[in-house]
């Protein structure tokens, strides 16, 4: 499939960091995607060089035209490019009303009177703010003033809808409630997603794919279950999710730690230092320590209602390993209990060095 | 006392505290402003009401006269000329000071506070001086009027200087400062995401700045306008040295009405209409400032 959007090799340095270092991403048609990094991963210099508000010192970004053919977007103006952002602050012009920061871009293409007010009535439709038509901004509430945002950005019908953290000024109640609805509209409406984003919830529940930056680089590009089963290095599993990281040594196709062989899933890779990435729901605790991978001491036991979580201390190893177990803890502190695990689920990472993508 | 009635006075204590808080802050200001403005105010709008005295100084007989006096036509050109001349100077102000802020605000934060004090170095020269300073540039014999004979773009000296012209360059000269200063305030604050957001949506520069940061600034070149507006009418130095006293403006008129024709009840008059003028402007900066910023109210 042709990509709607190919970013190739993209660098950009600021005085003494590197924000971009050879980003390459293909995005696809009806695609929703997201950036997810830490603040200062370089996702927002990516979002705002689409946009044409930032320069790339080298690489190339295209997008596919209406025609089929692919057209370079570092040649256009920023207010030429067939693509719309919603920013953070959803920058909303506060001395028009909600009916014309929506109309605003509509107007700018040079639409009639009729077909402006047709669209703009569809959109306020679209995001049940029909009532809110004559409303300026500074009379709505966050949410309203988000979906106006959307509206705006959306009524123009770009190939390539850009979100900059679109939820991340909402209160969670409202923000859980977005993002089930930006998911629907961005079915609905059939326009590509790019959302820029350092919540890795908001991350694994919306986006179809996902891109993890780190210090300007792409960390892996992966769907949801990838990222979080398959991480491609220590990075990725340390960001995404909760897990333990214990700290090993592979020889040939073994990892072991603590002088002891552990079960793993893909040791072959990788060479020397390595750690084994346990998430929290693939370790079983067990009182019969007898076919265990590890021993230690439970040490901390957290009840969440539907399921809790036990932090085990193995000696010899810094980070206590965490166990998630559905209903109530089963074990005292200070008990002492064996780990289990299946091969399958703990992942053999490098660590520093060479970053090899599992399989 | 119940926990609730407890509770309630606990926060009238408090509010008290930030009460009293407030009176020491503000105490000393309000006091000067109330007794070296508010006073004088009271003073003159009371002598409008009561009959001049004969070598000055007010004899309280109660009357109206002095308003009625005000609307003669002689009086009425003065103020229609006044308006005019500060009209024109104050267009001008906003044509020169609105690029002049714009640019400063695309400075590097270096260059901008360089720039700023070079806009108000003018302020550290006396005005007087600054004044008649001008006098000797326009002037027929003047640097401005030899360079133009030199160069043979004239053949006689311009009289440049006694015209009303001369008058509008005096007070833009005077006044261009305090246009820049508030106008850069307000272009300063508007959010660069909306310049982008415009032109995200296919506005072109020139659109943006049209259909955003003009809007946005308008309360600011208001207050600029009414900074330079209102205390154009009421210079009488500039009308006096550069327009030779053939330019007579409100100001002058005040002035003269309290020390050389002595009539202090109809002096108060017109210096009334100067300041009711400039409470009407200043309501309209806010209706204007309302409005641009929809419900909130933002202070330029």
């Amino acid at each position: 499939m042709t990509p709607l959007l190919s970013i190739e090799h993209v660098s950009k340095a600021y005085d003494t960091t590197q924000a971009l270092d050879d980003v390459s991403i293909e995005i696809q048609p009806n695609e929703f995607f997201a950036l997810l990094g830490p603040s200062g991963c370089g996702k927002t210099t990516l979002l705002r060089s689409i946009a044409g508000f930032e320069d790339p010192d080298s690489g190339a970004i295209s997008i596919l035209g209406d025609d089929g053919t692919s057209m370079s977007l570092l040649s256009l103006p920023p207010n030429k490019r067939p693509v719309n952002l919603m920013f953070q602050s959803y920058a909303l012009f506060p001395h028009m009303n909600v009916r014309k920061n929506i109309a605003y871009g509509l107007e700018r293409e040079g639409l009639s009177r009729s077909e402006v007010d047709a669209r703009v009535a569809e959109v306020l439709e679209t995001v049940s703010l029909v009532d809110k038509a004559k409303a300026r901004p500074a009379q709505l509430s966050g949410g309203q003033r988000q979906r106006v945002a959307l509206a705006r950005a959306i009524v123009k019908r770009p190939r390539l809808l850009l979100l900059d953290e679109p939820l991340s000024a909402l209160d969670r109640k409202v923000r859980v409630e977005m993002q089930l609805e930006l998911k629907r509209l961005q079915h609905e409406v059939g326009i590509t997603f790019v959302v820029v984003t350092h919540d890795q919830e908001e991350a694994m529940s919306m986006a179809d794919r996902i891109a993890v930056m780190h210090d300007g680089r792409v960390q892996q590009i992966a769907d949801p279950v990838t990222l979080y089963s398959r991480p491609a290095n220590v990075f990725v599993a340390d960001f995404i999710g909760s897990g333990t990281l214990l700290p090993g040594e592979v020889s040939g196709d073994t990892f072991s730690a603590l002088e002891r062989r552990l079960p793993c899933n893909n040791a072959s890779g990788v060479h020397g230092p390595a750690v084994l990435m346990l998430r929290p729901e693939s370790v079983r605790v067990t009182p019969d320590d007898s076919d265990a991978c590890l021993r230690g001491a439970v040490i901390e036991t957290h009840f969440y209602g539907g399921s809790s979580i036990t932090a085990i201390r193995v000696d010899g190893v810094e980070q206590p390993v965490v166990a998630r177990s559905a209903g109530a803890p089963r074990y005292s502190m200070g008990e002492e209990v064996g780990l289990l695990w299946d091969a399958d689920e703990a992942v053999v990472l490098a660590v520093g060095g060479s970053s090899e993508t599992p399989p | 006392m119940s926990p609730s009635e407890k509770r309630i006075s606990g926060r009238g204590a408090t509010e008290r505290r930030a009460l009293s808080a407030r009176a020491v802050f503000a105490g000393p200001g309000l006091l000067y402003v109330t007794l070296f403005m508010s006073l004088p105010l009271l003073l003159i709008l009371v002598y409008s009401f009561f009959t001049r005295g004969r070598f000055g100084g007010i004899v309280w007989d109660f009357t109206l006269d002095n308003y009625g006096r005000a609307f003669e036509p002689v009086y009425l050109k003065v103020f229609g000329t006044s308006i005019v001349i500060a009209g024109i100077t104050t267009l001008l102000a906003l044509l020169l000071g609105y690029p002049t802020a714009y640019a400063i605000t695309r400075l590097s934060p270096r260059w901008r506070t360089i720039a700023l004090v070079l806009v108000v170095l003018p302020f550290w020269t006396n005005f007087l001086i600054r004044t008649y300073a001008w006098i000797i540039l326009l002037n027929s014999e003047g640097p401005l009027n030899s360079a133009l004979l030199d160069l043979g773009i004239i053949g006689a000296p311009l009289g440049l200087l006694y015209t009303p012209a001369a008058v509008v360059v005096g007070l833009l000269y005077a006044y261009l400062p305090l246009v820049v200063l508030p106008v850069y305030a307000s272009i300063e604050r508007v959010d660069r995401q909306l310049l982008e957001a415009a032109s995200n949506l296919g506005a072109s520069r020139i659109r943006t700045f049209v259909d955003v940061t003009l809007p946005l600034t308008l309360p600011g070149v208001m207050i600029g306008a009414i900074f330079v507006f209102v205390p154009s009418m009421g210079n009488f130095v500039v009308p006096e040295l550069l327009g030779g006293g053939k330019t007579v403006m409100v100001g002058n008129l005040i002035r003269d009405q309290f020390l050389e024709a002595r009539d202090w009840p109809f002096g108060s008059v017109l210096a009334l209409f100067v300041v009711f003028l400039l409470v009407a402007l200043f309501a309209l900066q806010a209706a204007i400032s309302r409005r641009i910023n929809g419900k909130q109210v933002t202070r330029v």
